[in-house]
């Protein structure tokens, strides 16, 4: 295996330019913690694990000179990776668990698409098709292969009740339309789809048709999920490579994992205009 | 009559807190027996099978006849008090530090003569109601009070509050507040008296049933807490560990089904991680602040109580995996006793039968009300008593138990 | 008598001798076996024999743990035809007395030395309490942990209530008891007594009080069981056994303690002894708190029950009065050395009526009758027993 000399000048000229401070790493994960909320469903289904730590030892008794932790969790506690298996619509799908995905889809493009005004205005705001159908008009065509990623700045409630809010009738948080995701999946051919919200799906997906249709029709289709995501709004419209890197865990559904993004230095962007 | 006990005053920072010491523990295995007829409650003594005869104080073989079948049974708990005495000076430390004690000799109309606690009220000569309590020390003595009714403020005579975990002016934490069980203790507890009632809740961005009601209720203060989160647990204790003086535990874990079910590994370890899991990291964080501050003036730390369901005892087919950890949770309390002790903090078993709730609803009645559960915990609380069995399904069960767990065991299959 | 009792039988050619007293200490770093070695090595002493002499060996000690009498024999080189070991407190000296003298008279020993010793170290009474009985442990001490004085306490309580009797009146006794002390050398306690200091003493289990109670200590007393032969042979000074009376667990139907074991046997007691109360010229009785002094004159018959008290008032008690009682103190005045309280009173009773008294010399004393008692078992002393000696041509 030979490395040519354009491959060494792309990856140097990263480098350089991360070094120098054109292109920055954006962190789109948020920290793990045990308070940090999980998808709820009716009691008698199985429930999500949230995120627990055990000390095993802290330079002490149990461990002289070293620190470390037991960790529980569900495949889908905090930030994390939705496999096509997850869903129903999914599983008979090659490649479908975790530890099968294809590598080259994990990095690639992403878009943002911006509707945290909207979001904002109704915790129960739904993407539609025609929402992105204007939103194209405005941006230009969503390229396939691409990550999209719809920004609410829901990830800016966490750690207030607004973040699930969740009231008798379930959660309330937005999300897409069964036309708006076939649109994506179908049309643009997108690689995944990310939320800063609990999951892909609005609060109130269950009651859409079909119910949970981001789940249903992203995973039915061989595309990925990300959700509980962190620092949308630190990701340009476009021009932001994702990489999104789950656990390897055999015949997994999904995992926590640390995605971030090398975009242009919003500093830099500020500077030049 | 017994003067009220004054409300205490704010912990003074600067003085020691009074090490916890206990009344003499060594018993023999005879007087045991009279320690856990106080830990069951009601008033028991020996009573010889041959010839009737009532002994004490607990021994192998009967004064009257040499009958070695000896067994506690409910006796008359009327009596004479004779003579008294108040203990100014005693080598043992814990009534060193607690004179003076008044004791007396009490003739009782079972037959005999014994030396018993004298409560405040009881003027000698006269007649006498006897009780069996525990101790801090964890064993059975007797404590007389005045025939009759009760009068007011009985309850705070010194000696009296020694022998039980009353509730009032103490601070307490209620460990699930999302139920209905839990909310029907703290509100019980508030009326009883209790200086503070805690109330913890999981996961409080999900809304729940009756929060706004409790969250009304004088003295009661809500405080995030998952019992499946050790840092949850741990966080607590760093605020509010130094000031629990009772500690009961609400939360519980009910899922239907048995070993073999679809998830059952899922849903025994959600149901371990809220029922066994749960206590013992109350047990960790609560358990060794509570035990420093057991003599701790009149808001001392005293009582450790859980709620479990009575399958503890022996396991019931439709809740398999709930009664496992039921009886898993039995013998973690039982070892809590033991740690415990040193304190002279308390653990008390409530027992209960199914309860009314949303998780038993495919059960036949007979069902537990949780305000019955609310009732049992003070009244626990107030005669210190060990172990309570709530409702008719879980006397039942305790009845059998006590009886023959082997057949118990069989009788549940059906 | 017994339902299927044979007569006692008197006593014949029982001779005791040879009274030792080690002085007491409040707190000694020595152990049991210390005290009760110097106690031997007196009496053998005194008797002019060698300690390879003494074939009969008794002992009563609290503090011996974890030997018995079996162990002194090898730790002080005895080898004793006959081994007695009394767990019987205040009773011990008197119990011990009688089975030595049976011994000596069926010739199973020749010389027995009775010796009651015992260790005080800082921390054993407190240790002993602790074990001291089953009862005790589960229905005694988790009540108060006053130890005897919160039982004895319970004793005087109802005691002074059924028989209108006054904190004056335990007064009485006690105060007498120190003035004999005041002649005792070896009495712990050398400050006068008088009533109003009496009165104002701090209280320890009401209505028990500062001088109510013995002061534990360490030391060792001791006697002989002899023959006369032999006692007259090694030119010692005797005493002559008349009569014993010995009783455990007596009255187990009274609710609370009004009496002890005496009240049952006393007639036989003066009966074997052919004479009556009124020729004891010295009593000695056991007297850890004054209530059971007051018990032991009405039961052994210098008044009815109940009478205690204005006996006491009507009475000197000190060894130049009209009724000389404990005379070298009692263990109130004298000190209480466990085991060896139980013999103090049967020691200072040999002195007496052999005119060799190291107290006061109470005139004419020849007839004397001591009283022993023990073990709070649970609510109650459970052992009981006398003696009446006469001095041997006193």
């Amino acid at each position: 295996m030979s490395i040519t000399a354009s491959h060494t000048s792309v990856l140097a000229s990263l480098l350089g330019e991360l070094a120098s401070g054109e292109l920055e790493i954006v962190d789109l994960t948020h920290t793990l913690t045990p308070d940090f909320p999980v998808m709820v469903l009716p009691p008698e289904f199985g429930q999500c694990q949230p995120f627990r730590i055990e000390e095993v030892s802290r330079y002490d008794g149990r461990g002289p000179a070293w620190y470390w932790n037991n960790l529980f969790m569900s495949e889908h506690a905090g930030t994390h990776f939705d496999a096509p298996a997850h869903w129903v619509s999914g599983r008979n799908l090659p490649f479908s668990t975790i530890d099968e995905l294809p590598f080259e889809r994990l990095v690639g493009p992403v878009v943002v698409l911006d509707f945290s005004a909207e979001s904002a205005a109704d915790e129960d705001f739904l993407v539609t098709r025609a929402h992105l159908e204007a939103w194209e008009a405005e941006n230009g065509t969503i390229e396939a292969g691409a990550w999209v990623i719809l920004r609410t700045d829901w990830s800016k409630h966490l750690g207030s009740d607004t973040y699930l809010n969740l009231r008798e009738d379930g959660a309330h948080s937005p999300g897409p339309t069964a036309d708006a995701v076939a649109f994506l999946v179908e049309e643009r051919d997108i690689v995944g789809f990310g939320t800063e919200t609990i999951g892909t799906d609005a609060g109130q997906g269950s009651h859409l048709t079909p119910p949970y249709p981001a789940h249903t029709i992203l995973h039915g289709n061989g595309r990925y999920g990300l959700q509980c995501l962190a620092n949308v709004d630190r990701l340009p419209t476009r021009g932001a490579v994702l990489f999104a890197a789950p656990l390897k865990i055999r015949q997994g559904s999904g995992s926590p994992l640390r995605v971030f993004a090398i975009a242009p230095s919003r500093k830099k962007e500020g500077q030049n205009g | 009559m017994s003067v009220p006990i004054e409300r205490p005053p704010r912990k003074d920072p600067q003085r020691v807190t009074r090490p916890p010491e206990l009344p003499p523990t060594e018993r023999s295995r005879a007087s045991l027996a009279l320690s856990a007829a106080a830990a069951r409650g009601g008033f028991s003594m020996q009573v010889c099978d041959a010839c009737g005869a009532v002994a004490y104080p607990p021994r192998d073989a009967c004064a009257h006849c040499l009958g070695r079948s000896l067994r506690f049974r409910p006796v008359d708990d009327g009596g004479e008090v004779l003579a008294e005495t108040s203990v100014q000076t005693s080598p043992n430390l814990y009534f060193r530090e607690r004179t003076p004690w008044r004791i007396g000799i009490v003739r009782l109309d079972s037959g005999p003569s014994v030396v018993a606690h004298l409560h405040g009220d009881v003027t000698v000569p006269s007649r006498i109601r006897m009780i069996l309590r525990l101790d801090t020390g964890g064993n059975g003595v007797l404590m007389a009070l005045p025939a009759g009714r009760e009068s007011e403020n009985m309850a705070d005579d010194p000696q009296m509050r020694e022998l039980v975990a009353d509730p009032k002016y103490r601070r307490v934490l209620v460990t699930n507040g999302r139920t209905e069980v839990g909310q029907a203790v703290a509100t019980a507890l508030s009326r009883a008296g209790a200086e503070t009632v805690f109330v913890g809740v999981a996961e409080p961005w999900k809304p729940f049933a009756g929060q706004e009601a409790l969250a009304a209720l004088p003295g009661i203060a809500m405080v995030p807490l998952d019992l499946t989160d050790t840092d949850s647990v741990k966080s607590l204790a760093g605020q509010i560990g130094g000031k629990t003086d009772i500690l009961v535990n609400t939360a519980d874990h009910a899922r239907p089904g048995g070993l073999m079910a679809d998830g059952a590994a899922v849903t025994m370890r959600d149901t371990f991680d809220v029922n066994v899991f749960g206590l013992q990291r109350l047990a960790q964080h609560f358990g060794a602040g509570m035990r420093a501050r057991g003599a701790d003036g009149t808001n001392s730390a005293v009582a450790f109580v859980d709620v479990l369901p009575v399958y503890a005892l022996a396991s019931t087919p439709d809740y398999a995996l709930y009664a496992a950890s039921a009886a898993a949770r039995h013998s973690v309390l039982q070892a809590l006793r033991t740690e415990l002790l040193a304190g002279g903090v308390r653990v008390m078993s409530i027992f209960t039968g199914p309860i009314e709730d949303e998780w038993h609803q495919a059960v036949a009645p007979p069902k537990v009300q949780p305000a019955r559960i609310a009732k049992a915990v003070v009244a626990a609380l107030r005669e210190g008593r060990e172990e309570s069995f709530v409702g008719d399904i879980a006397e039942d069960i305790a009845a059998r138990y006590r009886d023959d767990p082997k057949v118990l065991e069989r009788e549940l299959r059906v | 008598m017994a339902k299927y009792g044979s007569p006692r039988r008197g006593y014949r050619d029982v001779a005791v001798a040879v009274p030792v007293s080690i002085p007491y200490e409040r707190y000694s770093i020595e152990t049991a076996h210390w005290w009760i070695a110097r106690a031997l090595e007196k009496l053998v002493e005194g008797a002019g024999i060698e300690s390879g002499d003494i074939d009969g060996l008794s002992i009563a000690s609290f503090t011996l743990a974890p030997d018995t009498a079996v162990g002194l024999t090898q730790h002080f080189g005895l080898s004793p035809r006959w081994l007695d070991n009394i767990p019987m407190g205040g009773a011990s000296g008197v119990v011990a007395l009688r089975r030595a003298a049976r011994a000596v008279e069926a010739g199973d020993a020749s010389i027995v030395a009775c010796i009651g010793g015992d260790a005080n170290q800082v921390d054993s009474f407190r240790r002993l309490l602790s074990s001291f009985s089953r009862f005790a442990q589960d229905a005694s001490y988790p009540y108060g942990y006053g130890g005897p004085n919160g039982s004895f306490a319970l004793i005087t309580d109802y005691y002074m209530r059924q028989y209108g009797v006054k904190r004056e009146d335990f007064g009485r006794i006690c105060i007498a008891q120190r003035e004999n002390a005041l002649t005792y050398p070896n009495a712990v306690m050398k400050k006068p007594l008088d009533m109003e200091t009496y009165m104002a003493a701090r209280p320890v289990a009401d209505p028990i009080h500062l001088f109510d109670c013995v002061m534990p200590c360490a030391g060792a007393e001791g006697f002989m069981v002899t023959t006369p032969d032999i006692a007259r042979d090694l030119g010692l000074a005797h005493a002559n056994l008349l009569s014993t009376i010995e009783r455990h667990n007596a009255f187990p139907d009274d609710p609370i303690q009004v009496r002890g074991g005496w009240a049952m046997d006393v007639d036989e007691l003066y009966a074997v002894a052919g004479l009556g109360s009124d020729s004891i010229d010295v009593l000695e009785t056991y007297d850890d708190y004054p209530v059971i002094v007051m018990m032991q004159f009405e039961d052994l018959g210098f008044c009815a029950k109940g009478e205690g008290a204005e006996f006491v008032r009507q009475h000197d008690l000190t060894n130049t009065g009209s009724f000389p009682h404990n005379t070298s103190g009692g263990q109130l005045s004298a000190g209480q050395a466990g085991a060896a309280g139980g013999h103090l009173g049967l020691v200072e009773a040999i002195r007496q009526i052999t005119g060799r008294s190291l107290s006061r010399q109470v005139p004419d004393a020849r007839t004397a009758l001591v009283s022993g008692f023990g073990m709070i078992n649970y609510d109650r002393g459970l052992c009981s027993g006398a003696a009446i000696l006469q001095g041997e041509g006193a």
